[in-house]
């Protein structure tokens, strides 16, 4: 049986009541999941407020149990009817590993707050690229989406380093009026990178109105750079180190057009041709070692025993 | 029994027992001791129950000192305890945490001629009293059938939900943290205000019949505009702090170990990061941290960088130690714990390592100049006294802005700053709408942000058509009282009928 990651714990009585949230009964519990490969996995959990709430391009901050960090994650998909949010999550260090051990169909996070940050701006363009790099295909969709919806040509181009990566093709495609998939060994589409496939986007099309670039930190400094010399309003999303996501810590500050940011309150999407993305690599370095040590740690635990560390808390 | 006179009282004022400080850094536990019951009752025999007490108007919050004090004096504990509670419901906290020297204590009679009566250890002993106790301040409540909407945690928003509660409405506060309590919880430290004290004094709150709701952050899960027109509050108060924290600007800013108190306290407060990696949130902190700034905040982050291990912590205030805002109190502690100030430096710029992390700071000498804006002198550089000054970790306690996201998300009238503009009853541009503390007035105090949502609550209870019992006791005799609504005064039941 899997863990059940709980929100409500009986000890610390007072502030179990309190800390505990929201709405119905059945708040953030999983009701689906889905393994993408061994590292990326979408988890879709219950909240009929926030299904309704969510934009495009907003993101979700989770806490998956008491004593976890708090994490950004972008909405990937919403599902109004069923009242459901969708994750998709790369399993990259302690939070994100534990969650793909943890977070199964019928496990509850302990907190998620959200829809956070200014929706994207999907306006009446004519003709739209939607670029995703790996992980940044799901965060792209909505947007993709959103766009084809208010009857836009929408170019899809998605990035993976091989076949067995792909995922959401199908999905993404339903919503592309041309669908480009670049690997970086060729195993499926073009062989190359997502700025090839912007490349001959371009090269096809003379008359694209907006670029939006979703993925790791240099891919979307490398779109950014392919489009510059052509205009082409280019629309990133970033994704700087976070703690509370309401504008009240600063630790998620990025330089824009030379002036500081908080990307949580003023972004999370940005113009890609004034983001200084050097800084914001550099700032995403800022904790390797104390993530290097918690990967450590967390690994050792699974290895020894199987309860979870906190889930037999005192009391 | 003969009046008392400054002459008869206890000349002393009755210390309270702290921690030592060469023990206290190594530990998060409280500094302040608190007083046992003798240290109160002792300390109860200063006051001179002055029949016009300037302390009760210098109280944000107008609490009934020289009631209580004597209460405590006659042996009523209870009966004290409810006098306190009926001002103010966070009395364990405030007696922590408020200016008692800029307030009460320093209007004080007591105070002209010896150390004034020291009211605030006085409510915190009254308050823990009443946490071990389990008193709760639970009144009868009619009920009113009204919906109210409490946007934020802190200070303001509790307050002005526990007087909503006491007049009979159904109230649900909103939080977008994890956990409530606003910079009660994330920002001040445990060693000052511990989590089991906010604990315990929210708990009142959920036993007045108060929902909270964590995890939700208004403006972007739904907007007050929904509040009003689809969700069914008949009023809203929304109390979201000043919490957004201001940099310099100065260059060097985004190198890694340069980050704002705010962040540093959530980190800690918040999110456990000193148990790191027992919890999961690192805070990276550095062998050596400045701090820059001096308030409140700044003496927290001062404190807590010491407790977590940095072998030197300092102060950098461009201004002198006459000039620094934080509560006597707390500098006092600072100084006695080790941390290094040095007045009248500014950090000028912050120096790359090579690697992205901080090298050093560069900062300029200041001297004392013209008297500014704020009647302070203003303080301004030295020519040619740049120097290097050595550190890892560079911690912005400047001051902060007001929480953005309500501003983004609705049509509310803001401020050119981006606070919220209201009217003297703290009625916002939209009806049914009041807003107060951090979020209207700039970052202040937990007793005048508690005040505030009190006001919002008299007003709202205006707005509603509610009457307030506390207008009802002062001008109506008690028959009539009792006549009309048919309740116990003694009990001190509050009187609620709608108007027609
Ligand atoms: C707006 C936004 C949207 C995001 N959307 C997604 C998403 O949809 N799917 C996904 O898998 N990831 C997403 N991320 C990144 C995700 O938050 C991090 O991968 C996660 O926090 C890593 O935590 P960890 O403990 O597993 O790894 P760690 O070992 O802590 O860190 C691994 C990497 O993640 C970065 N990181 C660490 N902590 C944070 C933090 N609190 N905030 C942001 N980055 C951090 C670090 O720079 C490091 O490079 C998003 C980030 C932001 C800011
Ligand atoms: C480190 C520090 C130390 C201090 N020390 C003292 C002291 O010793 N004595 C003293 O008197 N004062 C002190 N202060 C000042 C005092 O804490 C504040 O003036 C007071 O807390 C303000 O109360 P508030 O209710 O207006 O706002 P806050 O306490 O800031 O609470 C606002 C709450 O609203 C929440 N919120 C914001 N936006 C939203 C939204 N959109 N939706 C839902 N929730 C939202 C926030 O998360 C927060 O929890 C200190 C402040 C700091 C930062
Ligand atoms: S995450 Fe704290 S300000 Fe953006």
């Amino acid at each position: 049986m899997c863990p059940i990651i709980t929100a409500a714990k009986e000890h610390q009585a007072g502030a179990t009541v309190l800390a505990h949230s929201a709405g119905t009964g059945s708040a953030f519990e999983i009701v689906a999941r889905e393994d993408f490969s061994d590292v990326t996995f979408l988890i879709e959990f219950t909240h009929p407020q926030m299904a309704r709430a969510a934009r495009p391009g907003q993101f979700v901050i989770v806490l998956p149990h008491e004593h976890s960090e708090r994490i950004p994650l972008t909405i990937a998909d919403f599902d109004r009817d069923r009242g459901t949010v969708t994750l998709v999550i790369q399993a990259v260090g302690k939070t994100t590993q534990e969650m793909q051990k943890d977070c199964c169909v019928g496990a509850r996070l302990f907190g998620v707050v959200g829809p956070m940050g200014v929706p994207s701006h999907i306006g009446s363009v004519g003709k739209v690229v939607c670029v995703g790099g790996g992980l940044g295909v799901a965060p792209v969709f909505p947007q993709a989406r959103a766009f084809k919806e208010s009857g836009a040509y929408v170019i899809g181009i998605v990035g993976f380093r091989s076949r067995d990566l792909v995922f959401w093709r199908d999905k993404f495609e339903s919503v592309c009026d041309e669908f480009i998939i670049c690997t970086n060994d060729g195993s499926v589409g073009i062989k190359g990178l997502v700025t090839d496939g912007i490349d001959s986007a371009i090269k096809k099309h003379d008359d694209i109105d907006e670029v939006i670039a979703i993925g790791p930190p240099i891919m979307m400094k490398c779109s950014a750079e392919a489009t510059r010399p052509h205009k082409i309003r280019t629309t990133v999303s970033l994704n700087p180190i976070m703690v509370d996501g309401t504008g009240m810590c600063g630790g998620c500050r990025v330089i824009v057009d030379g002036k500081q940011k908080f990307a949580c309150v003023d972004g999370p999407d940005f113009d890609g041709h004034k983001v200084d993305f050097d800084d914001l690599m550099n700032r995403l370095g800022r904790f390797t070692e104390e993530e290097k040590l918690a990967v450590r740690k967390w690994s050792e635990h699974c290895h020894q025993s199987e309860p979870l560390p906190h889930s037999t808390a005192e009391g | 029994m003969a009046k008392k006179t400054i002459r008869t009282i206890p000349q002393e004022r009755t210390p309270i027992p702290v921690q030592d400080a060469a023990v206290r850094v190594e530990n998060f536990d409280e500094v302040a001791l608190g007083y046992n019951q003798e240290n109160a009752l002792n300390e109860c025999a200063r006051c001179l129950l002055c029949p016009e007490p300037a302390c009760v108007k210098a109280c944000p919050v107008c609490i009934d000192i020289p009631g209580f004090i004597e209460e405590i004096s006659n042996g009523n504990f209870h009966a004290a305890y409810t006098i306190l509670s009926d001002s103010n419901f966070l009395p364990a906290i405030c007696g922590r945490v408020c200016p008692q020297e800029d307030q009460c204590e320093g209007v004080c009679p007591v105070g002209d001629t010896l150390e004034p009566v020291a009211i605030g250890r006085l409510e915190r002993w009254l308050g823990d009293l009443a946490i071990q106790e389990g008193w709760a301040a639970n009144p009868y409540k009619e009920p009113s059938d009204f919906k109210i909407g409490i946007i934020g945690s802190g200070p303001a928003g509790m307050a002005c939900a526990a007087d909503m509660a006491k007049a009979g409405c159904e109230v649900i506060v909103y939080e977008a943290l994890h956990a409530p309590g606003g910079v009660l919880r994330y920002g001040i430290p445990e060693f000052r205000l511990p989590n089991h004290v906010i604990d315990a004094e929210l708990s009142n709150l959920t036993k007045l019949g108060v929902r909270i709701e964590c995890n939700t952050l208004v403006g972007r899960l739904f907007t007050i505009e929904q509040m009003r027109e689809e969700m069914g509050f008949d009023a809203v108060f929304i109390g979201t702090g000043a919490g957004s924290p201001k940099f310099m600007e100065i260059p060097g800013e985004s190198l890694n170990g340069v980050l704002s108190a705010n962040e540093l306290l959530t980190r800690c407060n918040l999110m456990g990061a000193g148990d790191f990696p027992a919890t999961d949130t690192p805070l990276g902190l550095g062998r050596r941290v400045a701090v820059i700034g001096s308030g409140n905040t700044a003496m927290d982050a001062l404190r807590v960088a010491k407790r977590l291990g940095a072998e030197k912590v300092y102060c950098v205030y461009r201004r002198t130690e006459a000039e620094c805002p934080a509560r006597l109190e707390e500098l006092e502690h600072a100084q006695e714990e080790g941390i290094e100030f040095h007045w009248l430096t500014a950090p000028v710029e912050i120096l790359d390592d090579g690697e992205g992390n901080i090298g050093a700071m560069r900062c300029v000498r200041m001297e004392l100049g013209e008297p500014d804006d704020s009647g302070r002198r203003r303080p301004v550089p030295i020519d040619d006294s740049e120097y290097e000054f050595q550190t890892d970790m560079v911690v912005y306690a400047i001051g902060t802005n007001p929480n953005p996201i309500i501003g983004q998300t609705c049509k509310l009238t803001l401020n050119k700053w981006g606070y919220i503009e209201t009217d003297e009853t703290l009625a916002t541009s939209m009806a049914g709408v009041y807003a107060g503390g951090d979020i209207v007035t700039g970052a202040a105090t937990v007793i005048l942000a508690m005040g505030a949502g009190r006001k919002a609550a008299r007003s709202m209870k205006a707005y509603l058509g509610l009457r307030d019992n506390s207008a009802i006791y002062a001008t109506a005799p008690d028959e009539t009282i009792n006549t009309l609504f048919g309740i116990d005064v003694e009990e001190k039941n509050f009187v609620r009928a709608r108007l027609a």
